[in-house]
């Protein structure tokens, strides 16, 4: 697409690309697709998410590399002491960029912050509709109903009242969606009558101004010397839009660009053994999973569940569908997550003991079953279809003799949310650090009616309240504890057969330093360098 | 010749219906709606599913949608992605540049190799030339796209390093897209380094998306070629004394033409829909690129509307090649 930019600012960065590399430092990442626009409120994924981190920022952020919330736009908050009420201080003297059309007057401050919430939360803002309205995440947090009003104290501090108390509520404020976008520049773009453009030329404080976006070409951003945190080390910033793997690596290799998204897991041995490469990797935030359905017979009976539980073979799944680049799971969150509770046992692998459970169980001649494969590629199983033969032939080894069926990927997750599938692979990736949003959406009561989120249909209320409680509670110490006992629950009751936390990749040119991988799969660049 | 083209234009509309219904159909038989292919893992609940619904028009019936969409179609409006929220008119009109550009490089590259190659087998029948260019030929036809596309970048890019791996120009230019066409806007861009930039940007895809449509004009000419030779005009031009090259290049060529200029119109299409793998291979930002992400995305008033200009591009390249060959061969106007 596209995208008029100022003629200044081209020339510029055009000179200073032209250069060389001896004064401008330009990196180029290689990504895997084009943004939908520049709005990470309304668009969701994982691409527009890192199209948009070079230029706006939150109230908070999550510190690079980890999911601890640090200061943002705000330098700094008060929680209430029932924990409904939070209160931030925001950053003063905080720069917006400027483009051809707009030049800020005034510094961010808290009409922003207001007009950022409210397009997201009222029908009533001008602004709601624009670029096709549908705030997914902003719903998706719940905050339509844990939001009770978003008030300006003064200009440099907002009070955000809650209905009820809800821990998660300051990593909800570092996800992307919390984005702030200028008021004042919103303001002139309506007068303009062009309201649209707010979110395709985007005006934001972060590290990196947007210089020009090309439609699966390249997104091209220079340093914003106004930053108010430290400033960026690159002077430019290029995404290549490559969306083929084999292609990005062989631009890897030949340095055109110098980081890359997203390798295939067969180029890993290729990329490790390239004397000019290095291959960053870390645990994902996710975890893959065969659902039970608990609403199904057998699979209600919970030695059934265990039975399954025995019966295949974690390592031989990890070796031959991660190769490697799996974590066995034995919990629902991912080890790196506060309150993992590393004492429970994994289950064995035991297929004589599996058959003892389900003898006990009255299966003793095995039964018939379907079991489930998606129809991709995730981040959290990079072959489904693979995995479900090796769980295939491992379930038939005690009796039990599963029908692999795969729908549209689309069509699957529909089936498996509406509860038709008695087994079902699929899996999750956090979003925002925070174990509730692995417990809740994936093994909550709530999130087993029809339709939701819960693959297993699995209400068990001992864990729900569990999990419940630890959502109110302010203190991280007193909600791991919860969070822990909640896994021993989910241990006993084995609702899921977990399969593993998958490992992510990022391969780069040895001349990138700096760059730190983020638990939350995005990729951030402000702090990276090249030698 | 004016009921010829009467006739020929009539034959468009019906074309032109069944192109709209049968894009819209497709895409609709394929499971899976916008919305559901967005939300992933998280879900979406009911509520909110049939609202987004309402709101795109999804939860009318199939035949009112095409109805509302044909009508559309017919006010000039193709509607506006459900991503991106841009006119499909606009997308296309950014995006259809580079596969032109690209296109136009392939054809060219085609028929300047193709067609020295297919008379020299001609003359020289039976020869080693002949059965070598006749089986590479066939290899080249047969050959599937994405694997010859990869190879060429594995080896030219990678191993050798002498062709860049993908993209319009290098990411050290910036080129104000003004006309779309990379090497006429790298032209009048200050910087000459861009020019060359942008054209060993198009050596691998061009040559890449050419393989097909040159292995086709090379044999074609080759047995149009073989025809003509054998004619008695041919050897009373030999008999008077006319030189080999002026045999071959005056008398046997321009003859042999005709049906080579047929297939290389009907190359267009071939053209088109090998950009598709093209574009993807080497990140061409074309329109085969955008259309085959908006199926992924069910982004439907895309991909109703890229096919549509699409089928009415190729349905004018082919009237176009009717009426010039019924201009040529009064015979066929009948």
């Amino acid at each position: 697409m596209k995208h008029p930019v100022r003629a200044a600012a081209i020339a510029a960065i055009a000179a200073l690309l032209a250069a060389g590399s001896v004064e401008a430092k330009t990196l180029v990442y290689c990504s895997e697709g084009s943004p939908e626009n520049f709005n990470p409120m309304i668009n969701t994924t994982g691409t527009t998410f890192d199209a948009n981190k070079p230029i706006y920022n939150q109230l908070v952020q999550f510190r690079p590399g980890t999911t601890e919330v640090e200061a943002g736009l705000a330098e700094s908050w008060d929680i209430s002491e029932d924990d409904t009420v939070f209160t931030f201080h925001l950053r003063k003297n905080v720069q917006w960029h400027s483009n051809k059309i707009f030049k800020p007057t005034r510094p961010f401050n808290a009409d922003d912050v207001i007009f950022s919430f409210d397009r997201q939360w009222h029908d009533s803002n001008p602004y709601h509709k624009i670029s096709g309205g549908g705030y997914e995440y902003f719903g998706d947090m719940d905050l339509p109903n844990l939001l009770d009003r978003i008030e300006k104290l003064d200009d440099y501090t907002v009070r955000f009242t809650l209905k009820k108390p809800n821990a998660p509520f300051l990593a909800d404020m570092a996800m992307d969606f919390a984005a702030i976008q200028s008021k004042e520049y919103a303001d002139a773009l309506l007068a303009a009558g062009k309201p649209e453009m707010i979110d395709q030329e985007p005006v934001g404080t972060g590290p990196f101004e947007l210089v020009a976006y090309q439609k699966d070409t390249t997104i091209r951003y220079r340093r914003f010397d106004g930053f108010w945190g430290a400033k960026a080390k690159l002077d430019a910033l290029v995404f290549a839009i490559t969306k083929d793997p084999a292609v990005r690596l062989a631009k890897l290799r030949a340095n055109e660009c110098q980081v890359m998204a997203y390798p295939s897991p067969a180029d890993l041995p290729a990329i490790k053994a390239d004397p000019k490469l290095q291959l960053l990797s870390q645990p994902g935030l996710n975890v893959g999973y065969l659902a039970l359905n608990n609403t199904r017979p057998p699979f209600g009976d919970v030695r059934v569940r265990r039975a399954i539980n025995m019966a295949i073979d974690k390592k031989a799944i990890i070796d031959a569908v991660y190769q490697g680049a799996g974590q066995p799971a034995k919990n629902l969150i991912p080890p790196t997550m506060w309150s993992y509770n590393n004492a429970v046992e994994d289950f064995p692998y035991d297929p004589a003991e599996a058959k003892n459970l389900l003898a006990a169980a009255g299966l003793a001649g095995g039964f018939e079953t379907e079991l489930w494969a998606m129809p991709v590629q995730r981040p959290y199983n990079p072959d489904a279809r693979r995995m479900a033969e090796l769980m295939q032939s491992d379930l038939a080894k005690v009796g039990i003799r599963a029908k692999i069926v795969s729908y549209e990927w689309g069509e699957y997750r529909k089936r498996v949310a509406a509860g038709e599938a008695p087994m079902a692979l699929l899996g999750w990736t956090g979003d925002n650090g925070d174990p509730d949003n692995f417990f809740v959406p994936l093994a909550g009561c709530a999130a087993a009616r029809p339709g939701g989120g819960n693959a297993a249909k699995w209400c068990n209320h001992e864990f729900d309240d569990l999990v419940n409680k630890a959502a109110t509670l302010p203190s991280q110490a007193e909600r791991a504890r919860l969070y822990e006992q909640a896994q021993v629950v989910m241990h006993r009751e084995a609702p899921f057969y977990l399969v593993a936390h998958s490992v992510v990749f990022m391969p780069m040119s040895k001349a990138v330093i700096g760059y730190r991988m983020s638990p939350l799969g995005d990729h951030r660049f402000d702090q990276v360098d090249l030698q | 010749m004016l009921r010829f083209l009467l006739r020929r234009v009539t034959l468009i509309v019906p074309t032109f219906v069944g192109v709209t219904l049968l894009s819209f159909l497709l895409i609709h038989l394929v499971p899976g709606d916008p919305i559901e292919v967005r939300t992933g893992e998280r879900g979406i609940t009911p509520e909110r599913l049939a609202a987004m619904r309402h709101e795109m028009g999804l939860d009318r019936p199939l035949w009112q949608q095409f109805a509302g969409y044909e009508a559309q179609v017919l006010h000039g409006n193709l509607g506006t992605s459900i991503i991106t929220r841009q006119p499909v008119w606009r997308e296309f009109a950014t995006l259809f540049p580079a596969t032109i550009e690209l296109s136009v490089c392939a054809i060219v590259f085609a028929i300047a190799v193709g067609l020295p190659l297919g008379v020299i087998a001609a003359v020289r029948r039976g020869s080693v030339f002949d059965y070598g260019l006749m089986g590479l030929s066939i290899a080249g036809a047969s050959m599937p796209i994405f694997w010859w596309g990869l190879m060429m970048i594995l080896v030219f890019s990678v191993a050798l390093g002498w062709t860049p791996v993908s993209g319009r120009i290098s990411d050290a230019f910036y080129v104000e897209p003004w006309s779309g066409f990379m090497l006429i806007d790298a032209w009048f861009s200050d910087d000459k380094g861009a020019v060359r930039s942008a054209f060993s940007h198009l050596i691998l895809p061009t040559i890449v998306l050419g393989t097909i449509p040159l292995a086709t004009i090379a044999r074609m000419t080759r047995s149009a070629m073989l025809e003509v030779l054998g004619e008695d005009y041919i050897r009373t031009a030999r008999a008077k004394g006319l030189g080999g090259v002026r045999v071959v290049v005056v008398h046997a060529l321009r003859n042999a033409l005709i049906p080579v200029v047929t297939v290389i119109g009907l190359q267009v299409g071939t053209l088109l829909g090998g950009a598709i793998l093209t574009e993807t291979i080497f990140s061409w930002p074309g329109v085969g690129h955008w259309l085959v992400e908006s199926i992924q995305r069910r982004d439907y008033p895309v991909l109703q509307g890229g096919t549509l200009l699409v089928a009415s591009l190729v349905m004018l390249v082919n009237l176009g090649v009717d009426l010039a060959y019924g201009f040529l061969n009064p015979r066929i106007r009948r």
